[in-house]
Protein backbone atom coordinates (compact mmCIF):
# COMPACT_ATOMS: atom_id res chain seq x y z
CA UNK A 1 0.00 0.00 0.00
CA UNK A 2 1.30 3.05 -1.27
CA UNK A 3 1.46 6.14 1.48
CA UNK A 4 0.21 9.55 0.46
CA UNK A 5 0.60 12.83 2.70
CA UNK A 6 -2.01 15.69 2.40
CA UNK A 7 -0.34 18.79 0.31
CA UNK A 8 0.43 20.30 3.62
CA UNK A 9 2.67 17.12 5.56
CA UNK A 10 4.28 16.61 2.09
CA UNK A 11 5.58 20.68 1.99
CA UNK A 12 6.41 20.13 5.45
CA UNK A 13 8.14 16.95 4.79
CA UNK A 14 10.28 18.37 1.83
CA UNK A 15 11.20 21.59 3.93
CA UNK A 16 12.42 19.58 6.54
CA UNK A 17 14.52 17.41 4.23
CA UNK A 18 16.28 20.83 3.11
CA UNK A 19 17.50 21.93 5.90
CA UNK A 20 19.98 19.13 6.03
CA UNK A 21 23.67 19.08 4.62
CA UNK A 22 24.36 16.05 1.36
CA UNK A 23 25.00 13.49 2.80
CA UNK A 24 23.53 13.63 5.96
CA UNK A 25 20.13 13.55 5.35
CA UNK A 26 19.32 10.93 8.04
CA UNK A 27 18.92 13.94 10.38
CA UNK A 28 15.78 14.29 8.96
CA UNK A 29 14.22 11.22 9.92
CA UNK A 30 13.19 12.01 13.71
CA UNK A 31 11.20 15.63 12.31
CA UNK A 32 9.59 13.49 8.97
CA UNK A 33 8.35 10.98 11.81
CA UNK A 34 6.94 13.41 13.94
CA UNK A 35 5.10 15.77 11.47
CA UNK A 36 3.95 12.69 9.17
CA UNK A 37 2.48 10.99 12.42
CA UNK A 38 0.76 13.72 12.81
CA UNK A 39 -1.14 13.34 9.58
CA UNK A 40 -1.83 9.17 10.17
CA UNK A 41 -1.91 9.49 13.49
CA UNK A 42 0.97 6.54 14.08
CA UNK A 43 3.62 5.09 13.06
CA UNK A 44 2.98 2.31 10.60
CA UNK A 45 5.69 0.17 8.52
CA UNK A 46 5.05 1.91 5.55
CA UNK A 47 5.74 5.14 7.07
CA UNK A 48 9.07 3.59 8.41
CA UNK A 49 9.89 2.37 4.97
CA UNK A 50 8.83 5.88 3.22
CA UNK A 51 10.99 7.79 5.82
CA UNK A 52 13.93 5.74 5.11
CA UNK A 53 14.04 6.01 1.18
CA UNK A 54 13.50 9.69 1.69
CA UNK A 55 16.57 10.20 4.10
CA UNK A 56 18.80 7.40 2.37
CA UNK A 57 19.24 4.87 5.80
CA UNK A 58 18.12 1.29 6.14
CA UNK A 59 14.49 0.54 7.44
CA UNK A 60 16.13 -0.75 10.58
CA UNK A 61 17.67 2.57 11.51
CA UNK A 62 14.47 4.46 11.08
CA UNK A 63 12.68 1.43 13.81
CA UNK A 64 15.54 1.99 16.14
CA UNK A 65 14.40 5.04 16.35
CA UNK A 66 10.72 4.77 16.61
CA UNK A 67 11.94 2.21 19.58
CA UNK A 68 13.46 4.74 21.41
CA UNK A 69 11.05 8.35 21.41
CA UNK A 70 8.23 8.32 23.38
CA UNK A 71 6.29 10.50 21.02
CA UNK A 72 6.45 8.05 18.04
CA UNK A 73 4.01 5.59 18.73
CA UNK A 74 3.64 2.39 16.77
CA UNK A 75 0.17 1.64 18.69
CA UNK A 76 -2.55 4.43 17.30
CA UNK A 77 -3.47 6.64 20.09
CA UNK A 78 -6.76 8.27 20.62
CA UNK A 79 -7.89 11.66 18.29
CA UNK A 80 -7.69 12.94 21.33
CA UNK A 81 -3.72 12.46 23.23
CA UNK A 82 -4.18 13.61 26.82
CA UNK A 83 -1.10 13.97 28.40
CA UNK A 84 -0.88 13.70 32.35
CA UNK A 85 1.94 14.97 34.39
CA UNK A 86 2.95 13.97 37.41
CA UNK A 87 6.18 14.46 38.00
CA UNK A 88 7.71 16.32 41.09
CA UNK A 89 6.25 19.89 40.59
CA UNK A 90 2.92 18.55 39.59
CA UNK A 91 2.99 15.97 42.22
CA UNK A 92 3.56 18.69 44.43
CA UNK A 93 0.73 20.57 43.65
CA UNK A 94 -2.14 17.55 42.92
CA UNK A 95 -0.96 15.54 39.49
CA UNK A 96 -1.25 12.48 40.66
CA UNK A 97 -5.14 12.70 41.92
CA UNK A 98 -5.44 14.25 38.43
CA UNK A 99 -3.98 11.43 36.55
CA UNK A 100 -5.83 9.01 39.00
CA UNK A 101 -9.16 10.46 38.37
CA UNK A 102 -8.67 10.78 34.29
CA UNK A 103 -8.20 7.06 34.20
CA UNK A 104 -11.24 5.93 36.38
CA UNK A 105 -13.42 8.67 34.76
CA UNK A 106 -12.40 6.92 31.43
CA UNK A 107 -11.96 3.50 32.50
CA UNK A 108 -8.55 3.29 30.62
CA UNK A 109 -4.86 3.35 31.55
CA UNK A 110 -1.46 4.69 30.55
CA UNK A 111 -1.23 4.50 26.90
CA UNK A 112 -4.76 3.09 26.55
CA UNK A 113 -7.44 4.36 24.40
CA UNK A 114 -11.23 4.31 24.86
CA UNK A 115 -13.36 1.85 23.02
CA UNK A 116 -14.55 4.59 20.40
CA UNK A 117 -11.08 5.66 20.09
CA UNK A 118 -11.63 9.73 20.87
CA UNK A 119 -9.40 9.89 23.90
CA UNK A 120 -6.00 8.62 24.41
CA UNK A 121 -4.17 8.91 28.31
CA UNK A 122 -0.60 9.10 28.95
CA UNK A 123 1.17 10.13 32.41
CA UNK A 124 4.38 12.03 31.73
CA UNK A 125 7.27 12.99 32.39
CA UNK A 126 7.67 17.05 33.36
CA UNK A 127 6.11 18.86 30.41
CA UNK A 128 7.97 21.81 31.67
CA UNK A 129 5.06 24.10 32.76
CA UNK A 130 6.34 23.64 36.54
CA UNK A 131 5.34 27.34 37.58
CA UNK A 132 1.56 26.43 36.35
CA UNK A 133 1.42 23.12 37.98
CA UNK A 134 -0.52 21.09 37.36
CA UNK A 135 -0.72 20.33 33.84
CA UNK A 136 -2.61 18.00 31.71
CA UNK A 137 -1.32 18.65 27.85
CA UNK A 138 -4.21 17.95 24.80
CA UNK A 139 -1.90 16.82 22.14
CA UNK A 140 0.27 19.90 21.48
CA UNK A 141 -2.14 22.37 23.74
CA UNK A 142 -1.08 23.12 27.10
CA UNK A 143 -3.47 23.35 30.21
CA UNK A 144 -2.09 24.77 33.16
CA UNK A 145 -3.41 25.14 36.91
CA UNK A 146 -5.98 22.18 36.11
CA UNK A 147 -8.34 20.89 38.82
CA UNK A 148 -10.18 17.97 39.02
CA UNK A 149 -13.80 20.59 37.13
CA UNK A 150 -11.04 21.94 34.96
CA UNK A 151 -10.40 18.35 33.42
CA UNK A 152 -13.81 17.15 33.48
CA UNK A 153 -14.30 20.15 31.60
CA UNK A 154 -11.75 19.45 29.07
CA UNK A 155 -12.73 15.34 28.58
CA UNK A 156 -16.77 17.21 28.39
CA UNK A 157 -15.69 19.56 25.64
CA UNK A 158 -13.63 16.73 23.50
CA UNK A 159 -16.23 14.21 23.88
CA UNK A 160 -19.14 16.98 23.11
CA UNK A 161 -17.44 17.80 20.06
CA UNK A 162 -17.44 14.57 18.45
CA UNK B 1 3.40 34.76 29.89
CA UNK B 2 1.98 34.16 33.34
CA UNK B 3 3.15 36.29 36.33
CA UNK B 4 4.03 39.70 35.55
CA UNK B 5 7.11 41.64 36.70
CA UNK B 6 8.22 41.79 39.99
CA UNK B 7 9.89 44.92 41.78
CA UNK B 8 13.12 42.23 43.17
CA UNK B 9 13.61 41.53 39.20
CA UNK B 10 16.06 42.77 37.20
CA UNK B 11 14.78 42.38 33.32
CA UNK B 12 17.47 41.85 30.81
CA UNK B 13 16.31 38.84 28.77
CA UNK B 14 13.20 39.10 29.78
CA UNK B 15 12.49 42.77 29.45
CA UNK B 16 10.35 42.11 26.03
CA UNK B 17 7.73 39.91 27.71
CA UNK B 18 4.88 41.68 28.83
CA UNK B 19 5.11 44.52 25.32
CA UNK B 20 2.59 43.96 22.61
CA UNK B 21 3.29 41.44 19.87
CA UNK B 22 6.42 40.71 22.00
CA UNK B 23 7.68 38.03 19.44
CA UNK B 24 7.57 40.03 16.31
CA UNK B 25 10.47 41.43 14.35
CA UNK B 26 8.82 44.54 14.71
CA UNK B 27 8.90 44.62 18.25
CA UNK B 28 12.00 43.46 18.80
CA UNK B 29 13.72 46.09 16.25
CA UNK B 30 12.04 48.45 18.28
CA UNK B 31 13.48 47.37 21.44
CA UNK B 32 17.16 47.37 20.80
CA UNK B 33 16.85 44.24 18.74
CA UNK B 34 19.53 43.04 16.60
CA UNK B 35 21.69 46.27 18.12
CA UNK B 36 24.28 43.50 19.06
CA UNK B 37 24.56 41.80 15.90
CA UNK B 38 25.55 45.18 14.08
CA UNK B 39 27.95 45.41 17.15
CA UNK B 40 29.20 41.83 16.81
CA UNK B 41 29.65 42.52 12.69
CA UNK B 42 32.21 45.50 13.19
CA UNK B 43 33.93 43.00 16.40
CA UNK B 44 36.80 40.48 15.85
CA UNK B 45 35.83 36.96 16.71
CA UNK B 46 38.54 37.51 19.49
CA UNK B 47 36.83 40.94 20.73
CA UNK B 48 33.28 38.63 21.06
CA UNK B 49 35.02 35.89 22.78
CA UNK B 50 36.93 38.72 25.64
CA UNK B 51 33.12 40.52 26.29
CA UNK B 52 31.80 37.47 26.93
CA UNK B 53 35.22 36.32 29.15
CA UNK B 54 34.93 39.78 30.92
CA UNK B 55 30.82 39.11 31.33
CA UNK B 56 31.67 36.21 33.81
CA UNK B 57 28.04 34.73 32.07
CA UNK B 58 28.50 31.14 32.56
CA UNK B 59 25.94 28.44 30.71
CA UNK B 60 22.83 28.40 31.92
CA UNK B 61 21.63 24.80 30.94
CA UNK B 62 23.02 22.96 34.49
CA UNK B 63 26.57 22.69 34.05
CA UNK B 64 27.69 26.30 34.22
CA UNK B 65 30.33 26.33 32.20
CA UNK B 66 32.02 29.76 31.47
CA UNK B 67 30.65 30.47 27.85
CA UNK B 68 33.21 32.72 26.49
CA UNK B 69 36.19 30.11 27.03
CA UNK B 70 33.60 27.10 25.70
CA UNK B 71 33.29 29.27 22.31
CA UNK B 72 37.46 29.97 22.32
CA UNK B 73 37.68 26.07 22.11
CA UNK B 74 36.57 25.91 18.44
CA UNK B 75 39.24 25.83 16.39
CA UNK B 76 39.58 28.08 14.15
CA UNK B 77 42.00 26.39 11.80
CA UNK B 78 39.56 23.12 11.34
CA UNK B 79 38.76 22.69 7.54
CA UNK B 80 35.35 21.19 8.39
CA UNK B 81 32.38 23.03 8.78
CA UNK B 82 31.28 24.46 11.82
CA UNK B 83 27.97 24.42 13.62
CA UNK B 84 26.03 26.28 15.86
CA UNK B 85 23.45 24.21 18.11
CA UNK B 86 20.80 25.32 20.68
CA UNK B 87 19.62 23.25 23.03
CA UNK B 88 16.25 23.79 24.03
CA UNK B 89 15.18 20.39 25.01
CA UNK B 90 14.10 21.79 28.00
CA UNK B 91 12.98 19.00 30.07
CA UNK B 92 15.14 18.84 33.69
CA UNK B 93 11.37 18.49 36.10
CA UNK B 94 11.31 21.99 37.68
CA UNK B 95 12.79 24.30 34.52
CA UNK B 96 9.86 26.33 32.23
CA UNK B 97 11.70 29.33 31.67
CA UNK B 98 12.94 28.71 27.92
CA UNK B 99 9.51 28.07 26.93
CA UNK B 100 9.05 31.57 27.73
CA UNK B 101 12.31 33.05 26.08
CA UNK B 102 11.22 31.60 23.20
CA UNK B 103 7.17 32.09 23.21
CA UNK B 104 8.03 36.07 24.35
CA UNK B 105 11.14 36.64 22.99
CA UNK B 106 12.29 34.56 19.70
CA UNK B 107 14.30 37.00 17.66
CA UNK B 108 16.51 37.41 20.82
CA UNK B 109 17.67 33.69 20.52
CA UNK B 110 17.95 34.29 16.80
CA UNK B 111 20.11 37.29 17.17
CA UNK B 112 22.21 35.07 20.08
CA UNK B 113 22.64 32.37 17.04
CA UNK B 114 23.94 34.62 14.58
CA UNK B 115 26.53 36.32 16.63
CA UNK B 116 28.02 32.99 17.69
CA UNK B 117 28.11 32.05 13.61
CA UNK B 118 30.01 35.60 13.04
CA UNK B 119 32.49 34.15 15.96
CA UNK B 120 32.88 30.52 15.37
CA UNK B 121 32.95 31.07 11.40
CA UNK B 122 29.76 28.98 10.92
CA UNK B 123 27.07 28.79 8.37
CA UNK B 124 24.45 26.75 9.98
CA UNK B 125 22.82 26.44 12.76
CA UNK B 126 19.71 24.24 14.33
CA UNK B 127 17.51 24.56 17.30
CA UNK B 128 16.72 21.90 19.10
CA UNK B 129 13.26 21.77 20.67
CA UNK B 130 12.06 19.30 22.94
CA UNK B 131 8.67 17.49 20.90
CA UNK B 132 6.50 18.38 23.03
CA UNK B 133 6.91 21.99 22.27
CA UNK B 134 5.21 22.31 18.81
CA UNK B 135 3.45 25.38 19.68
CA UNK B 136 6.89 27.11 20.18
CA UNK B 137 8.56 25.65 16.98
CA UNK B 138 5.74 27.01 14.62
CA UNK B 139 6.48 30.31 16.80
CA UNK B 140 10.39 30.03 16.68
CA UNK B 141 9.58 29.21 13.08
CA UNK B 142 7.37 32.11 11.78
CA UNK B 143 9.99 34.56 13.97
CA UNK B 144 13.28 32.64 11.56
CA UNK B 145 10.71 33.40 8.58
CA UNK B 146 10.76 36.94 9.48
CA UNK B 147 14.13 37.43 10.35
CA UNK B 148 14.74 36.23 6.74
CA UNK B 149 12.46 38.35 5.00
CA UNK B 150 14.29 41.34 6.80
CA UNK B 151 18.16 40.17 5.95
CA UNK B 152 19.31 39.21 9.09
CA UNK B 153 19.40 35.23 8.22
CA UNK B 154 20.53 33.50 5.24
CA UNK B 155 23.41 35.15 2.34
CA UNK B 156 25.71 37.97 3.20
CA UNK B 157 23.47 39.48 6.38
CA UNK B 158 22.93 43.11 5.98
CA UNK B 159 25.94 43.52 3.82
CA UNK B 160 28.39 42.04 6.38
CA UNK B 161 29.53 39.14 3.94
CA UNK B 162 28.62 36.97 6.54
CA UNK B 163 25.91 34.06 5.54
CA UNK B 164 23.98 31.84 8.09
CA UNK B 165 21.07 29.32 7.99
CA UNK B 166 19.48 28.66 11.61
CA UNK B 167 16.37 26.00 11.36
CA UNK B 168 14.48 24.27 14.24
CA UNK B 169 15.09 20.81 14.80
CA UNK B 170 11.93 19.13 16.46
CA UNK B 171 12.36 16.08 19.30
CA UNK B 172 10.54 13.42 20.02
CA UNK B 173 10.08 12.71 23.94
CA UNK B 174 13.56 11.62 25.59
CA UNK B 175 15.04 13.62 28.64
CA UNK B 176 18.33 12.21 27.59
CA UNK B 177 18.66 13.95 24.44
CA UNK B 178 19.31 17.69 26.58
CA UNK B 179 22.33 16.08 27.24
CA UNK B 180 24.90 17.29 24.64
CA UNK B 181 25.92 14.61 23.21
CA UNK B 182 22.85 12.72 22.90
CA UNK B 183 21.55 15.97 21.69
CA UNK B 184 23.96 15.73 18.81
CA UNK B 185 23.41 12.01 18.70
CA UNK B 186 19.23 12.52 17.84
CA UNK B 187 20.20 15.55 15.76
CA UNK B 188 22.13 13.38 13.41
CA UNK B 189 19.04 11.06 13.46
CA UNK B 190 19.81 8.32 15.58
CA UNK B 191 18.97 7.36 19.37
CA UNK B 192 20.02 9.77 21.73
CA UNK B 193 22.57 7.81 23.71
CA UNK B 194 25.48 9.64 24.74
CA UNK B 195 29.40 9.98 23.33
CA UNK B 196 32.42 9.21 25.28
CA UNK B 197 33.90 12.95 25.65
CA UNK B 198 36.93 13.97 24.94
CA UNK B 199 36.49 14.54 22.41
CA UNK B 200 33.76 17.90 23.14
CA UNK B 201 31.57 19.36 21.03
CA UNK B 202 33.82 22.30 20.29
CA UNK B 203 36.35 19.87 18.51
CA UNK B 204 34.26 17.31 17.32
CA UNK B 205 30.18 17.64 17.72
CA UNK B 206 27.39 17.43 14.92
CA UNK B 207 28.89 15.58 12.45
CA UNK B 208 32.17 15.56 14.23
CA UNK B 209 32.85 19.23 12.92
CA UNK B 210 33.52 21.66 15.70
CA UNK B 211 29.96 22.63 17.09
CA UNK B 212 29.01 25.27 19.91
CA UNK B 213 25.95 24.16 22.10
CA UNK B 214 24.51 26.05 24.04
CA UNK B 215 21.20 26.02 26.79
CA UNK B 216 18.60 28.81 24.96
CA UNK B 217 19.01 31.10 28.43
CA UNK B 218 23.07 31.24 27.29
CA UNK B 219 22.48 32.46 23.57
CA UNK B 220 19.22 34.92 24.94
CA UNK B 221 21.83 36.43 27.50
CA UNK B 222 24.61 37.24 24.30
CA UNK B 223 23.17 40.00 23.12
CA UNK B 224 22.53 41.79 25.94
CA UNK B 225 26.10 41.02 27.01
CA UNK B 226 27.41 42.60 23.60
CA UNK B 227 25.18 45.74 23.76
CA UNK B 228 26.04 46.64 28.07
CA UNK B 229 29.66 45.33 27.71
CA UNK B 230 30.80 42.62 29.16
CA UNK B 231 31.86 44.91 32.23
CA UNK B 232 28.45 46.28 33.02
CA UNK B 233 26.26 42.83 32.59
CA UNK B 234 29.24 41.32 35.56
CA UNK B 235 28.74 44.14 37.42
CA UNK B 236 25.09 43.04 37.84
CA UNK B 237 25.80 39.59 39.60
CA UNK B 238 28.70 38.33 41.98
CA UNK B 239 32.24 38.03 41.24
CA UNK B 240 32.72 35.27 38.83
CA UNK B 241 29.04 34.80 38.51
CA UNK B 242 27.90 37.30 35.88
CA UNK B 243 24.29 38.76 35.22
CA UNK B 244 20.59 37.18 36.26
CA UNK B 245 19.26 33.93 35.60
CA UNK B 246 15.47 33.19 35.00
CA UNK B 247 14.30 30.88 38.45
CA UNK B 248 11.49 29.16 37.83
CA UNK B 249 10.25 28.75 41.38
CA UNK B 250 7.12 26.09 41.64
CA UNK B 251 5.53 24.26 44.43
CA UNK B 252 4.03 25.21 47.43
CA UNK B 253 4.86 28.95 47.51
CA UNK B 254 1.84 31.66 46.99
CA UNK B 255 3.60 33.47 43.89
CA UNK B 256 5.31 30.84 41.98
CA UNK B 257 6.46 31.52 38.75
CA UNK B 258 9.39 32.35 36.53
CA UNK B 259 11.90 35.34 37.42
CA UNK B 260 14.95 36.97 36.55
CA UNK B 261 17.28 37.89 39.44
CA UNK B 262 21.05 38.80 39.67
CA UNK B 263 22.79 35.60 40.45
CA UNK B 264 23.64 35.91 44.02
CA UNK B 265 20.01 36.83 44.75
CA UNK B 266 19.19 35.36 48.36
CA UNK B 267 17.02 32.34 48.75
CA UNK B 268 14.94 33.37 51.65
CA UNK B 269 14.02 36.64 50.26
CA UNK B 270 13.00 34.42 47.10
CA UNK B 271 10.44 32.47 48.60
CA UNK B 272 9.45 34.69 51.44
CA UNK B 273 9.10 37.68 49.63
CA UNK B 274 9.41 37.67 45.89
CA UNK B 275 7.50 34.32 46.05
CA UNK B 276 4.95 35.40 48.64
CA UNK B 277 5.53 32.75 50.98
CA UNK B 278 4.55 28.96 51.29
CA UNK B 279 1.41 28.05 50.36
CA UNK B 280 -1.46 28.18 53.75
CA UNK B 281 0.72 29.55 55.74
CA UNK B 282 2.51 26.49 56.28
CA UNK B 283 6.24 25.94 57.75
CA UNK B 284 8.92 25.18 54.68
CA UNK B 285 10.25 21.86 54.60
CA UNK B 286 12.98 21.75 51.97
CA UNK B 287 14.06 22.97 48.68
CA UNK B 288 15.01 21.01 45.00
CA UNK B 289 16.95 24.02 44.03
CA UNK B 290 17.86 23.85 40.84
CA UNK B 291 15.95 20.47 38.95
CA UNK B 292 15.43 17.54 39.54
CA UNK B 293 19.10 16.65 39.78
CA UNK B 294 20.21 18.67 42.05
CA UNK B 295 20.06 17.60 46.24
CA UNK B 296 17.40 18.94 48.48
CA UNK B 297 17.86 21.25 50.83
CA UNK B 298 16.56 21.31 54.58
CA UNK B 299 14.34 24.42 55.60
CA UNK B 300 17.35 25.60 57.66
CA UNK B 301 19.57 25.87 55.10
CA UNK B 302 18.01 27.74 52.01
CA UNK B 303 19.24 31.22 53.32
CA UNK B 304 22.37 31.57 51.10
CA UNK B 305 23.18 34.24 48.13
CA UNK B 306 22.02 32.24 44.70
CA UNK B 307 25.34 31.85 42.79
CA UNK B 308 26.92 28.77 40.91
CA UNK B 309 29.72 29.01 44.04
CA UNK B 310 27.77 29.17 46.82
CA UNK B 311 24.81 26.41 45.54
CA UNK B 312 28.45 24.46 45.43
CA UNK B 313 28.86 25.17 48.96
CA UNK B 314 25.87 24.02 50.07
CA UNK B 315 26.73 20.82 48.17
CA UNK B 316 24.15 21.12 45.91
CA UNK B 317 24.01 22.94 42.07
CA UNK B 318 21.99 26.18 40.65
CA UNK B 319 21.57 23.68 37.51
CA UNK B 320 18.73 24.69 35.53
CA UNK B 321 17.23 27.09 37.50
CA UNK B 322 14.26 24.83 38.87
CA UNK B 323 13.57 25.71 42.59
CA UNK B 324 10.67 23.42 43.32
CA UNK B 325 9.29 24.48 47.31
CA UNK B 326 7.98 22.21 49.43
CA UNK B 327 5.83 22.60 52.56
CA UNK B 328 6.27 20.75 56.61
CA UNK B 329 3.37 18.05 54.50
CA UNK B 330 5.38 16.80 51.69
CA UNK B 331 6.13 13.08 52.10
CA UNK B 332 9.74 12.93 51.16
CA UNK B 333 9.55 9.46 50.29
CA UNK B 334 6.80 9.86 47.65
CA UNK B 335 9.37 12.83 45.98
CA UNK B 336 12.22 10.49 46.20
CA UNK B 337 10.32 7.74 44.83
CA UNK B 338 8.57 10.44 41.79
CA UNK B 339 12.25 11.34 40.69
CA UNK B 340 13.76 7.85 40.22
CA UNK B 341 10.28 6.59 38.54
CA UNK B 342 11.65 9.45 36.08
CA UNK B 343 15.30 9.01 36.04
CA UNK B 344 14.44 5.30 35.68
CA UNK B 345 11.96 5.58 32.25
CA UNK B 346 14.65 8.00 31.14
CA UNK B 347 17.76 6.06 31.21
CA UNK B 348 19.07 5.80 27.91
CA UNK B 349 20.24 1.85 28.76
CA UNK B 350 23.76 2.50 27.65
CA UNK B 351 25.42 2.69 31.25
CA UNK B 352 25.29 -0.23 33.03
CA UNK B 353 25.52 1.08 36.43
CA UNK B 354 22.45 3.82 35.49
CA UNK B 355 20.16 1.41 33.73
CA UNK B 356 20.70 -0.82 36.55
CA UNK B 357 20.83 1.05 39.44
CA UNK B 358 17.96 3.37 38.48
CA UNK B 359 15.57 0.48 38.00
CA UNK B 360 16.58 -1.24 41.45
CA UNK B 361 16.60 2.22 43.19
CA UNK B 362 13.12 2.43 41.87
CA UNK B 363 12.23 -1.10 42.73
CA UNK B 364 13.53 -0.45 46.26
CA UNK B 365 11.94 2.71 46.81
CA UNK B 366 8.65 1.42 45.55
CA UNK B 367 8.21 -0.94 48.24
CA UNK B 368 9.71 1.18 50.64
CA UNK B 369 6.66 3.62 49.94
CA UNK B 370 3.73 0.91 49.65
CA UNK B 371 4.60 -0.33 53.17
CA UNK B 372 6.40 -3.51 51.93
CA UNK B 373 10.42 -2.27 52.84
CA UNK B 374 12.91 -3.96 54.91
CA UNK B 375 15.02 -2.54 57.37
CA UNK B 376 17.93 -2.89 55.05
CA UNK B 377 16.90 -0.90 52.64
CA UNK B 378 17.59 2.47 53.79
CA UNK B 379 21.21 1.93 53.42
CA UNK B 380 20.93 0.20 50.39
CA UNK B 381 19.49 2.77 48.60
CA UNK B 382 22.14 4.95 50.19
CA UNK B 383 24.98 2.86 48.79
CA UNK B 384 23.39 1.39 45.96
CA UNK B 385 23.09 5.46 44.55
CA UNK B 386 26.75 6.18 46.03
CA UNK B 387 28.28 3.28 43.51
CA UNK B 388 26.43 5.36 40.50
CA UNK B 389 28.52 8.20 40.99
CA UNK B 390 31.04 9.17 37.90
CA UNK B 391 30.73 5.64 36.43
CA UNK B 392 28.63 6.53 33.39
CA UNK B 393 29.27 8.13 29.97
CA UNK B 394 27.13 10.80 30.77
CA UNK B 395 25.74 12.92 33.95
CA UNK B 396 22.22 10.82 33.75
CA UNK B 397 23.67 8.52 35.72
CA UNK B 398 24.85 10.98 38.29
CA UNK B 399 21.46 12.79 38.21
CA UNK B 400 19.89 10.13 39.48
CA UNK B 401 22.22 9.20 42.45
CA UNK B 402 22.87 12.57 43.71
CA UNK B 403 19.38 13.89 44.64
CA UNK B 404 18.36 10.03 46.16
CA UNK B 405 21.88 10.11 48.06
CA UNK B 406 20.40 13.92 49.70
CA UNK B 407 17.05 12.57 50.03
CA UNK B 408 18.43 9.65 52.49
CA UNK B 409 21.00 12.26 54.33
CA UNK B 410 18.91 15.01 55.02
CA UNK B 411 15.49 13.61 55.38
CA UNK B 412 16.74 9.65 56.62
CA UNK B 413 14.35 10.27 59.46
CA UNK B 414 11.31 10.14 57.24
CA UNK B 415 12.27 6.61 55.43
CA UNK B 416 12.73 5.34 59.23
CA UNK B 417 9.40 6.65 60.17
CA UNK B 418 7.91 5.08 57.00
CA UNK B 419 10.02 1.38 57.69
CA UNK B 420 7.91 1.78 61.42
CA UNK B 421 4.68 2.57 60.02
CA UNK B 422 5.29 -0.44 58.09
CA UNK B 423 6.11 -2.59 61.42
CA UNK B 424 3.12 -1.30 63.51
CA UNK B 425 0.83 -2.35 60.19
CA UNK B 426 2.16 -5.84 60.21
CA UNK B 427 -0.22 -8.16 61.36
CA UNK B 428 1.34 -11.85 61.02
CA UNK B 429 5.13 -13.03 62.03
CA UNK B 430 5.96 -13.78 58.19
CA UNK B 431 5.23 -9.90 57.49
CA UNK B 432 7.09 -9.05 60.53
CA UNK B 433 10.44 -11.11 59.46
CA UNK B 434 9.93 -10.12 55.86
CA UNK B 435 10.56 -6.22 57.14
CA UNK B 436 13.22 -7.23 59.44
Amino acid sequence: MSLTFTPETEKILQDIWSRYPEGRKRSAVIPMLMYAQDQLGVVTSELVAEVAKRCEVSPLQVEEVVGYYSMLNKKRMGKHHVQVCTNIACLLMGGEALWHHATKRLGIGHKEVTADGLISLEEVECAGACSWAPCVVDGYEYHHHVTIEKLDQLIDSIQKVH
Amino acid sequence: MFNEPHPDEVRIISKRFGLPNSASIDTYLAHEGYVALMKAIEMSPEQIIDELKLSNLRGRGGAGFPTGLKWSFIPRDNPKPKYVVVNADESEPGTCKDRLLIQNDPHQLIEGCIIAARTIGCKKGYIYIRGEYRYLIDIMDKALAEAYAHGYLGKNIKGSGLDFDLYTHTGAGAYECGEESALLESLEGKRGVPRIRPPFPAVSGLYASPTVLNNVETFCTVPAVLRMGGQAYADIGTPKNGGTRMLCVSGHVNRPGVYEVPLGFPMQKMIYETCGGILNGKKLKGVIPGGSSSPVLKADECDFPMDYDNYARMKTMAGSGGMMVMDEDTDIVKVALRTMRFYAHESCGWCIPCREGTSWLRKILTRMDEGTGRRADIDLIHELAKNMLGRTFCPLGDAAAMPTIGFIEKFREEFEARLRETTMLATTPDQLISIN
